[in-house]
C-alpha cells in the first residue's frame, strides 16, 4: 500500500515532474517498503534502456568523459540519466560529492537528469541501492542511463556489474592504473578506455593492455581499447561505437537474457533475504538477550541458540 | 645556549592543538634564537649589503632613504567616471601611484551588458568594456606623469591594449610609460579561479605581453607574479613564497622557450606578495624571496645582468586578516603588517581600509589606510634606515628556514613535471585547501586568537560603520553607453579586427598589436574574449575541496 | 538511521573566491553531511536545477562579491517555480547585516557573514532541517 503522500508524487513522475523524480530516488535510495513498492509499479517500465558503468581509479578523467558522452548523445536526441557515486568518509559518514563540476552547464538541460550518491559506508546495499536508482532514472524516460563510480574496489566493481556495459578507464601515468589491471578491474571491463591519450605515456599503455588482452583465453567479446582526450571530446564518437557495438553483441549473443535472468534471480533473492531478516529480527527480536545471557554464561552456544530460535519461527508458522 | 627549542625545519608540522605559540600559518615559533642558530650564516654570501648580490638585504643600496616605497591604493567601483573621481581624490591625498580594481565581468573578460554581469556590474571594482571607458577612466590623469597598476589577469592584454591606447590619445609616448600590468594566469588557476582560457594558451598570451613589453614599452612591469591570492586562499607563508617564485620561473621559462633571451625580459618582471598578521614571518618571508630568486637567476638561469637578478615587489596587507566585528580595530592589524612590509623591503605598498571585510572603502576609511602609509614614512623612523633587521639571529634564522622550505616545495613541483602539471592535477589546490582548513579549526579551538571574534567579543556589537554603496544605475548606464557604442563604429573596421585577432590566435603570433587595432575599433572587451575563445576554448578546473 | 542530510555548496556568478566554500563543505561532510558541491560559476539556474534534481536539503551560496542582494532572490525565485521552495536557501561571504535581514524578509535563511564559524553554520543546517523534516511528517 503506498503511502498518499507517494500517490501523489508518483503521479507528478508519471507527469514528468523532475522533483518528484528526484523525491522518489531519495526515496529509493534510503530503501524500506514504500522504495519496495514504488520500485515493484516501476518494474514494468523497465529493460529497454542501455545502462553504461563508468569507473576506474581516481583522477583519470572520468567525470569530464562522462560529461563529453552526454553532450555526444545530446546532440543524437538522446535523453540521459546520470548516477554519479562518490565514497563516504568513513569517519564521519559524510561526504563531498563533486562530479557534477565537471558537468557544470548540463544542468540546465532538460534532456539530462544527473543524480549524485555517496557509497554511504555500505556493506554490499550499494550495489543495490544504485540500481534502484537507476531504475527510476530509466523509468523517467530517459533513453540511455550512465552510471559513474570512483576507484579500484570491489564495491565499484558490483556496482559496475550492474551495468550491462562497464567501461573502464584509465590514464597513462597514474600509477593507480596498474592498480586497477591488479584489482580485477580488468576482467570485468568490456570497454577499456585510455583517457589523457595526448600524453607521452599513453602508446605504451595501449600497448600494454592490449597486449594483457591477447593473453586471454578466447572469449566471443575482446574488450576493445579506445584512446581518449575528454577534455578535447577526442575519441567520444570511438567510444559510444564501441559501447554500441558492446551491446548488440549482447543481444545477438543471447547474453542480455541471461543477464536479466541473473539479474532477476539475485534480485529476488536479495529482496527475500531482507524480508526474511526483517521478519526474523521483529519476532525474534526480543529473544536474543535472553539467548545471549545463555550463551555467555556456557548453557548454549550461538549455534544451539540460532537453531532454537529458527525451529520456533518455523514452527509458528507451520 | 642549550635551553633555546629550536624550531623544527618541517613544512608540514602539525602543532599540538593546544600550542598557542605559532603563527598564523601554523608554524612553531622559537622561544629563543641564539648565536649559534645562525652560525653557518655569512654575511657575504647569504646577505649581502642592499643592492648587492644576493639582495637579502634590499634590491637598492639607498632604498627609501632614496626614494620611499610608492603608495599605490587598489581602488575601483562603480562606472569610469565614479572611479576617476575616487584616484583623483587619492592623489590629492598624497597617493604616488595608481592602482586599477576592475569589477568581476570585466576581469572575467565579459561586457558590462553579458548575461552573466547581472548584479555584477561596478560592486568589486570599475566596469570597464571598451576603450571609451579606459579614457574616462583616467580622464585629467596623465598617464605619462604616473605610473598605473591594473589588477587584471585573464584578459590582461586586452585590457593593457585599452590603456596604450588611451595614452596615445592622451599623447604620451608609449615607451616611457610606467607601470605594472598583474598577467599573472597561473595564480588564477591555482587561487583565484579567475581563469578563462586553459592554461597552455593563457601562458602563450603572458609571453605575448612579455615580448610586447620586452620591445615597446621597457619601462613597464608586463607581469606582476602574486602571492598575494595565493595567501588569501589560505596557504601558508612558505606556500605563498615557493608557490609564488616556482610560477615565477615557469613564466622565465616560457619566455625562453618563446625565443627571448632572459637578460632581455627579466628585468621587468615584478612580484607582488601578501604582508599577513605575523610580523617577523612576513619580514623573513621578503628576504627570502628576495635572495632564492636571485640565486636561481644567477646560477641557474646565467642571467648576467644583475637587474635580472632583482625581485621586486609590491605588497598588499591581508585582506583575510580583516574583521567584520569592531571594524576599528583593522586600523592596527593593517598598520603591523605595513610595517612588515616596510622591514621586508617592499617597493610599493597598498593598505586596507578597515571597512573592507564587508565592502569597498568609503573615502574615510581609504584616507586613514593611506595616513598610515604616511605616519610609517615619516614619523617612524623606519624608512631613514634600510633592513634594520639584519643580523637578528631570529629573523636570519627564520629567512634561512623560508629559503629551505621554499627549495622543499620546488623539489616536489618538479617532481610532478613543473607547475602546469602540478596545477592540472591539483597539487597546489589541495596544499593550499589543506592549510586553510587547519586554519579555520585553529580558530574554532581557539589555538589562534582573533581579537573581537573569537576572544574579546563585544556581545551586543551592530554593524553601525556606514559602508560604501555601489550606485544602482552603474548598469544601466554602461548599458547605454555600449548600446550608443556599438552604433556608432564602422562595422568593417571592428569586423576586420576581429578577423584580424581570430586569424593571429590560430597562426600563433604575437596578439598585442591586433588587440590594440582592435580596441581602437571600438570591440569590447567581451567581443574579443569570445573571439578567443572560438580558438582557444574555455578551462574546467580538477575538483579539490 | 536518520536521513543524511544532503546540502548543495555553490559560488553563484563570477567570484571564484572558493576557500570559504571549500572550508564549509569539509566541515559539512565532517558533520556526516552530503554535500554536492558544483563549484564555481554557477548560475541561478543551475543552482537552482541542481538542488532539484539532488534533492538537496539545503542550498548554501557563498557571495563575496557584491552581487548577494541579485542573486539570492533569484534563487529563491526559480527554486520556487521548481516547486522546491520549500528547500533552505542559506550561505555567507561578505554580506552586511541590513542585507542579511533585507533577504530574510524574502524567504531566505540565516546568512553567515565573516568571522562565523562552521560549527555554527553546521548547528544551525542540522536545528533547521531538523525541525523541517519533523513538521513534514507530522503533516
Amino acid at each position: 500500500m503506498l503511502e498518499s503522500r507517494l500517490v501523489t508524487t508518483l503521479s507528478a513522475f508519471d507527469q514528468g515532474d523532475r522533483r518528484a523524480a528526484a523525491r522518489l530516488i531519495s526515496l529509493v535510495e534510503n530503501g524500506g517498503p514504500q522504495a519496495e513498492e514504488v520500485l515493484h509499479r516501476l518494474y514494468p517500465r523497465l529493460g529497454r534502456v542501455p545502462r553504461i558503468g563508468i569507473t576506474g581509479p581516481p583522477g583519470v578523467g572520468k567525470s569530464t568523459l562522462v560529461d563529453t558522452l552526454i553532450r555526444h548523445h545530446r546532440q543524437n536526441d538522446l535523453r540521459v540519466g546520470v548516477v554519479a557515486v562518490d565514497p563516504s568518509s568513513p569517519f564521519s559518514g559524510g561526504a563531498v560529492l563533486g562530479d557534477r563540476v565537471r558537468m557544470g552547464d548540463l544542468a540546465t538541460d532538460p534532456g539530462v537528469f544527473i543524480r549524485s550518491m555517496a557509497t554511504r559506508g555500505s556493506l554490499g546495499g550499494l550495489a543495490r541501492a544504485t540500481k534502484d536508482v537507476a531504475d527510476v532514472l530509466e523509468a523517467f524516460g530517459h533513453d540511455i542511463l550512465i552510471i559513474e563510480t570512483v576507484g579500484v574496489g570491489q564495491t565499484e566493481m558490483d556496482i559496475a556489474a550492474a551495468a550491462d556495459t562497464v567501461v573502464v578507464v584509465v590514464s597513462p601515468e597514474s600509477g593507480d592504473s596498474i592498480q586497477a589491471m591488479k584489482a580485477g578491474l580488468m576482467e570485468v571491463a568490456d570497454v577499456l578506455v585510455v583517457n589523457k591519450a595526448d600524453r607521452p605515456a599513453a602508446g605504451q599503455m595501449m600497448r600494454t593492455l592490449e597486449a594483457d588482452l591477447h593473453l586471454r583465453p578466447a572469449a566471443p567479446w575482446t574488450p576493445p581499447v579506445v584512446a581518449t582526450i575528454a577534455s578535447r571530446g577526442e575519441g567520444v564518437a570511438e567510444l559510444t561505437d564501441a559501447v554500441s557495438r558492446h551491446y548488440d553483441h549482447l543481444q545477438e549473443s543471447g547474453t542480455l537474457e541471461e543477464r536479466r535472468l541473473d539479474r532477476a534471480r539475485t534480485e529476488i533473492a536479495a529482496i527475500l533475504d531482507d524480508r526474511l531478516r526483517q521478519h526474523a529480527h521483529q519476532r525474534l527480536a526480543d529473544q536474543l538477550a535472553p539467548w545471549a545471557e545463555l550463551v555467555v554464561q556456557g548453557e548454549a552456544t550461538p549455534y544451539s541458540a540460532a537453531r532454537s530460535l529458527l525451529a520456533a519461527l518455523l514452527e509458528e508458522h507451520s | 645556549m642549550s635551553d633555546a627549542k629550536s624550531l623544527t625545519a618541517s613544512l608540514y608540522t602539525r602543532p599540538d592543538d593546544n600550542d598557542k605559540h605559532v603563527t598564523v600559518s601554523g608554524r612553531e615559533i622559537s622561544p629563543l634564537v641564539t648565536p649559534d642558530d645562525v652560525a653557518d650564516l655569512d654575511y657575504q654570501q647569504d646577505l649581502g649589503n642592499p643592492g648587492e648580490y644576493p639582495y637579502t638585504r634590499g634590491v637598492h643600496a639607498s632604498m627609501y632613504r632614496g626614494k620611499v616605497w610608492t603608495m599605490r591604493q587598489f581602488a575601483g567601483f562603480g562606472t569610469a567616471e565614479q572611479t576617476n573621481e575616487r584616484y583623483r581624490f587619492l592623489m590629492g591625498r598624497g597617493q604616488t601611484g595608481l592602482s586599477v580594481a576592475f569589477d568581476l565581468p570585466t576581469l572575467m573578460g565579459r561586457d558590462s551588458d553579458d548575461e552573466w554581469s547581472l548584479g555584477e556590474v561596478g560592486k568589486c571594482g570599475v566596469a570597464i568594456s571598451s576603450l571609451q571607458d579606459m579614457e574616462t577612466l583616467f580622464d585629467g590623469i596623465p598617464l605619462a606623469d604616473i605610473s598605473t597598476s591594473m589588477t587584471i589577469n585573464s584578459p590582461a592584454a586586452i585590457i593593457w591594449a585599452m590603456y596604450i591606447a588611451a595614452a596615445e590619445r592622451q599623447g604620451a609616448d608609449i615607451a616611457k610609460l610606467r607601470g605594472t600590468l598583474q598577467n599573472d594566469i597561473l595564480k588564477e588557476f591555482i587561487a583565484q579561479k579567475e581563469f578563462i582560457f586553459p592554461p597552455e594558451p593563457s601562458m602563450k598570451l603572458v609571453t605575448d605581453t612579455i615580448e610586447f613589453g620586452t620591445r615597446e614599452m621597457p619601462q613597464f612591469n608586463t607581469i606582476s607574479i602574486s602571492g598575494y591570492h595565493i595567501r588569501e586562499a589560505g596557504s601558508t607563508a612558505v606556500q605563498e613564497l615557493a608557490f609564488t617564485l616556482a610560477d615565477g620561473f615557469a613564466y622565465v621559462d616560457h619566455a625562453i622557450a618563446a625565443g627571448l633571451d632572459v637578460d632581455e625580459f627579466a628585468p621587468r618582471l615584478s612580484f607582488f606578495f601578501n604582508s599577513h598578521l605575523d610580523l617577523f614571518e612576513e619580514i623573513a618571508k621578503f628576504r627570502a624571496a628576495r635572495r632564492i630568486w636571485a640565486r636561481h637567476m644567477k646560477d641557474r638561469y646565467k642571467a648576467k645582468n644583475p637587474r635580472s637578478w632583482l625581485l621586486r615587489f609590491h605588497t598588499q596587507t591581508a585582506g583575510c586578516s580583516l574583521t567584520a566585528q569592531q571594524p576599528h580595530l583593522n586600523i592596527v592589524r593593517t598598520a603591523y603588517e605595513a610595517l612588515a612590509g616596510v622591514l621586508g623591503g617592499t617597493q610599493s605598498l597598498h593598505t586596507n581600509s578597515m571597512d573592507e571585510a564587508l565592502a569597498l572603502p568609503s573615502e574615510e576609511s581609504v584616507e586613514i589606510a593611506l595616513r598610515t602609509q604616511q605616519i610609517l614614512a615619516h614619523e617612524i623612523g623606519v624608512a631613514s634606515t634600510t633592513d634594520p633587521l639584519a643580523g637578528s639571529y631570529f629573523v636570519e634564522k627564520l629567512t634561512s628556514e623560508m629559503e629551505a622550505g621554499a627549495e622543499e616545495y620546488f623539489t616536489r613541483i618538479n617532481e610532478a613535471g613543473g607547475v602546469v602539471p602540478a596545477l592540472e592535477e591539483g597539487f597546489f589546490q589541495r596544499e593550499i585547501a589543506d592549510a586553510a582548513h587547519w586554519y579555520q579549526m585553529a580558530l574554532e579551538r581557539k589555538q589562534r586568537v582573533v581579537v573581537g571574534v573569537n576572544e574579546y567579543v563585544n556581545p551586543d556589537e551592530k554593524q553601525a560603520m556606514p559602508l560604501l554603496h555601489i550606485d544602482k544605475d552603474v548598469a544601466r548606464k554602461q548599458n547605454e553607453k555600449l548600446a550608443a557604442l556599438r552604433e556608432r563604429r564602422s562595422t568593417e573596421t571592428h569586423g576586420a579586427a576581429l578577423t584580424r585577432i581570430e586569424q593571429t590566435a590560430r597562426d600563433g603570433g604575437n596578439l598585442m598589436p591586433a588587440f590594440v587595432e582592435a580596441v581602437k575599433a571600438d570591440a569590447t572587451l567581451g567581443e574579443i574574449i569570445e573571439t578567443l575563445k572560438t580558438v582557444y576554448g574555455e578551462y574546467v578546473e580538477p575538483i579539490i575541496i | 538511521m536518520e536521513r543524511a542530510i544532503r546540502v548543495l555548496v555553490a559560488k553563484a556568478g563570477l567570484d571564484g573566491h572558493d576557500r570559504g566554500a571549500k572550508v564549509v563543505a569539509r566541515a559539512l561532510r565532517d558533520a556526516g553531511m552530503e554535500v554536492i558541491y558544483t563549484g564555481i560559476r554557477q548560475t541561478p539556474a543551475m543552482i537552482a536545477e541542481a538542488a532539484v534534481q539532488e534533492d538537496v536539503d539545503a542550498v548554501g551560496l557563498s557571495l563575496l562579491s557584491g552581487a548577494h542582494m541579485h542573486i539570492f532572490p533569484e534563487v529563491l525565485k526559480l527554486m520556487r517555480e521548481k516547486g522546491a521552495g520549500d528547500i533552505l536557501l542559506t550561505g555567507g561571504g561578505c554580506i552586511n547585516d541590513t542585507d542579511m535581514a533585507e533577504l530574510a524578509e524574502q524567504g531566505v535563511g540565516a546568512l553567515f557573514g565573516p568571522g562565523a564559524s562552521t560549527g555554527a553554520i553546521v548547528e544551525y543546517i542540522r536545528e533547521e532541517i531538523g525541525r523541517r523534516r519533523a513538521e513534514e511528517d507530522s503533516a
